[in-house]
């Protein structure tokens, strides 16, 4: 296989993943803005995606409101947001045309034809009504893309780049957003009163990354505990978008590729180690350390392990 | 504007009366109701656009991808004129290899008189980077494209070569495809020569030329600019059925005079490269060099002998429009026999006299760069208006060297399916070559619709859409 094509592999899932985190951040700031109660900034709710995506000065540099319109407009449509949705999509898109050849009907017509629909849309006509569903649509193409490729490519080194770059972003997702509230999730905030800003914040990191409902079933008899909460989202494996469980997929898939190539290369140990690192890890270690500098920690070793990833297979 | 009554109709007769071959389709268009076609127009598209058939084009902003209008009436060509078509084709395409090999070796036909030396010495087509070097089996053009027009009955002129990097053969399969599933009955009720097997005559020809064809995994690849190119789609279609790798100029390299590509594990060396990048951009060491498509190195591998290249380099003298009056004079130096298929009468601006008469009949003929390609830079006479000549006249006077000229044909028509219902359209055909150990032609090729009432014009850029093409068998 060229390195080209692995590299597009990589980043055609890794921007169908971040497309649908971005979605789901809007959602998340979405609701915020439709129940927001007195005594709230108008718009702080906004801020909170927005900062998660790590765009809040772009924004507040191209627009003087903080309201629905704007960011909408920047977050799913804007040419210049380097993660808007549209960028994302377009961009998993000609990454997908680029390897045509390497993918299955199935996958390609998912990537296409996301695109092509999300290309008609004229931006004028999403409106805070028609706001849910057209998130929730983009979020069911993801799925979709997800569903093609789990089920119609062949598991060869192909294979294995795509899941590579889906759990690196997913895991840089989860991480980051972890990291932009992990005030919120120091364990002294576990004192706080219902209707509290925390309260509102651990809601929103969990609607962020789909774990609202999961959380429930995982702490049977807990109510919303910020403890908890880091841990599912960083060590709980059983939860899909916990970094440990991110790191399971990754070391996991390397196991394949060095078996496929017959060879192990430093990325594939790299997974490995920060996988382990995450298996033996106890919550209490973590706040120890610090919850924001075993975040910043990661994040690095995340981007660490892609960098390796790209130079071990020469993507160009 | 030609006149509605001088053209060949391709599906009925003077009286109105279908001609055989379209005997069955005829009754078919009429027994459908009114609205069918549109309904399966519809369909076609929204296959198209899924699949991601679509070329580009240049200039235009946004919605850079298009598709092709395609028209859902098939062209139906009998077996008996299929075989004078591909015997005539076959006969053209060996000889202008030969041509290629004799003037970049002996210049036989150049001593011969048969062509004057600076019409092919002087061409920006010729590449001097070519002499003395034979590439595998003698084979320049290993795939080409025939631009063919039918102007009567028994009548068909040769209107290009296209001996560089023709290209639309995937829309010939991908039309076939899609009548297939849109109208299977139709193809049961007629015997219509398969075209499915043109990527794997494509890999069997691409093997036969490679550096040693007795190794038995020849690594092919298909070298495609990117995917801004208009053909990308048909780049990336031709790796994959033909299953070979689709690689950018940046993914190969030359190491020790040898071509490798840079895979996610070791180098893998090349054998044979299906280029769709032109001459001038495949090697920035040798050719342009400011080249960000190519291979620096590329050329002299090839030259070495570890790769071959298709087509080879230099091809395009063949297909120039300077050296296309002469193709006849080579069809009879090089293979001893009459042409087949015919030339279209062609002027030649660089000569005085064909200048004068040219620019006396500006209304009725038409004129095109020798360079030019694609329906652009191009006057038709009959179609244009007074100041439109006008200007062009400025023009060619002004470096008449850079056209020729040709008498306005009535190119037939064929029904297809428009606004009103079913109406004739003018139609040309690129039936689609491969020459290696064998020369293979597919049956039938890409018929190019005029889809404007009465106009000639049938290339994609400006309006024009796409047919499948049925060649029946006996």
């Amino acid at each position: 296989m060229l390195g080209r094509t692995a590299s597009s592999l990589f980043w055609m899932s890794r921007y169908h993943e971040r497309a649908q985190n971005v979605t789901r951040l809007l959602e998340v700031g979405f609701r915020g803005a439709i129940i927001s109660h007195s005594g709230q900034e108008d718009g702080t709710h906004w801020t909170f995606a927005l900062s998660c995506s790590g765009c809040e000065k772009d924004f507040a540099q191209k627009y003087d409101e903080l309201n629905l319109r704007n960011v909408a407009s920047f977050m799913i449509f804007s040419k210049d947001n380097s993660d808007s949705v549209r960028h994302c999509l377009e961009l998993a898109r000609n990454n997908a045309r680029a390897v045509r050849t390497s993918i299955t009907a199935e996958l390609w017509e998912a990537v296409n034809t996301t695109w092509i629909e999300f290309n008609e849309v004229n931006p004028q006509t999403i409106t805070q009504e028609k706001l849910p569903d057209f998130l929730a649509w983009v979020n069911q193409r993801s799925h979709l893309f997800r569903g093609a490729l789990l089920n119609t490519v062949l598991r060869d080194d192909g294979y294995f780049f795509s899941q590579m770059g889906n759990f690196v972003e997913r895991a840089d997702n989860t991480a980051r957003i972890l990291n932009t509230q992990y005030w919120t999730l120091l364990p002294d905030s576990d004192i706080v009163e219902d209707g509290s800003v925390e309260r509102y914040q651990w809601s929103a990191i969990l609607r962020a990354l789909a774990g609202r409902r999961s959380y429930r079933f995982a702490y049977p008899n807990a109510r919303l505990k910020a403890f908890n909460i880091a841990e599912f989202l960083i060590l709980r494996t059983e939860m899909p978008r916990s970094l440990a469980h991110c790191y399971d997929w990754i070391a996991d898939t390397a196991e394949d590729l060095a078996q496929f190539y017959g060879s192990r290369e430093p990325s594939l140990d790299l997974a490995a180690e920060i996988s382990r690192e995450l298996s033996e890890m106890q919550m209490r270690e973590i706040y120890q350390q610090g919850l924001h500098e075993f975040l910043t920690e990661f994040v690095g070793k995340n981007n660490q392990f892609a960098q390796q990833l790209s130079e071990d297979y020469n993507f160009a | 504007m030609a006149d509605e009554r001088t053209f060949f109709n391709e599906m009925l007769e003077e009286t109105g009366e279908p001609r055989q071959a379209y005997a069955r389709l005829a009754q078919w268009l009429e027994d459908k109701p009114a609205n069918f076609l549109t309904k399966k127009s519809r369909d076609a598209e929204m296959v198209f656009r899924r699949l991601g058939i679509t070329f580009a084009v240049y200039g235009a902003q946004e919605a850079t991808e298009r598709l092709i209008p395609f028209d859902p009436i098939p062209r139906i060509i009998s077996a008996a004129e299929w075989r004078r078509l591909s015997a005539g084709i076959d006969q053209r395409v060996r000889a202008l290899n030969a041509f290629l090999h004799d003037i970049y070796h002996r210049q036989e036909i150049l001593r011969a008189g048969r062509i004057p030396a600076d019409l092919i010495l002087q061409n920006e087509a010729f590449l001097p980077e070519m002499a003395g070097f034979t590439p595998a089996r003698k084979v320049y053009a290993h795939i080409i494209g025939t631009d063919l027009v039918r102007v009567s009955e028994n009548e068909f002129y040769v209107l290009e070569d296209n001996t560089r990097t023709p290209s639309g053969v995937s829309y010939m399969m991908e039309n076939r495809e899609t009548m297939m599933r849109l109208f299977p009955e139709l193809f049961q009720s007629h015997r219509v020569a398969p075209v499915e097997q043109y990527p794997e005559n494509l890999r069997q020809t691409l093997e036969s030329v490679a550096p040693d064809p007795a190794k038995s995994n020849q690594t092919i690849v298909v070298l495609t600019p990117g995917i801004y190119n208009s053909a990308y789609f048909e780049h990336a279609f031709l790796a994959d059925s033909m299953g070979v790798e689709l690689v950018e100029g940046r993914d190969l390299f030359v190491d020790s005079g040898k071509v490798f590509m840079r895979t996610t594990r070791a180098p893998k060396q090349v054998d044979v490269i299906y280029r769709r990048i032109d001459d001038a951009f495949l090697d920035p060491l040798t050719f342009n060099a400011d080249s960000m498509l190519g291979v620096p190195g590329l050329f002299d591998a090839y030259r070495a002998g570890s790769v071959t290249i298709c087509n080879a380099p230099g091809t395009g003298i063949a297909d120039d429009k300077a050296i296309y009056a002469y193709v006849p004079d080579i069809i009879e130096f090089y293979t001893g026999q009459k042409p087949i298929l015919n030339n279209v009468p062609t002027w030649n601006c660089s000569r005085p006299d064909d200048l004068a008469y040219v620019l006396d009949n500006l209304e009725d003929i038409v004129v095109k760069e020798v360079h030019g390609s694609g329906g652009y830079g191009m006057l038709i006479g009959p179609t244009a208006s007074k100041r439109e000549i006008a200007e062009f006249r400025r023009v060619l006077e002004a470096n008449p060297s850079n056209y020729i000229a040709q008498p306005t044909l009535a190119l037939s028509a064929c029904p297809t399916h428009v606004a009103s219902g079913v109406a004739p359209r003018h139609v040309d055909l690129r039936p689609y070559v491969l020459i290696g150990d064998q020369v293979r032609i597919t049956p039938g090729g890409l018929t190019r619709v005029a889809l404007k009432k009465g106009s000639l014009v049938v290339n994609s850029s400006q309006g024009g859409g796409t047919k499948d093409t049925w060649v029946l068998e006996d």
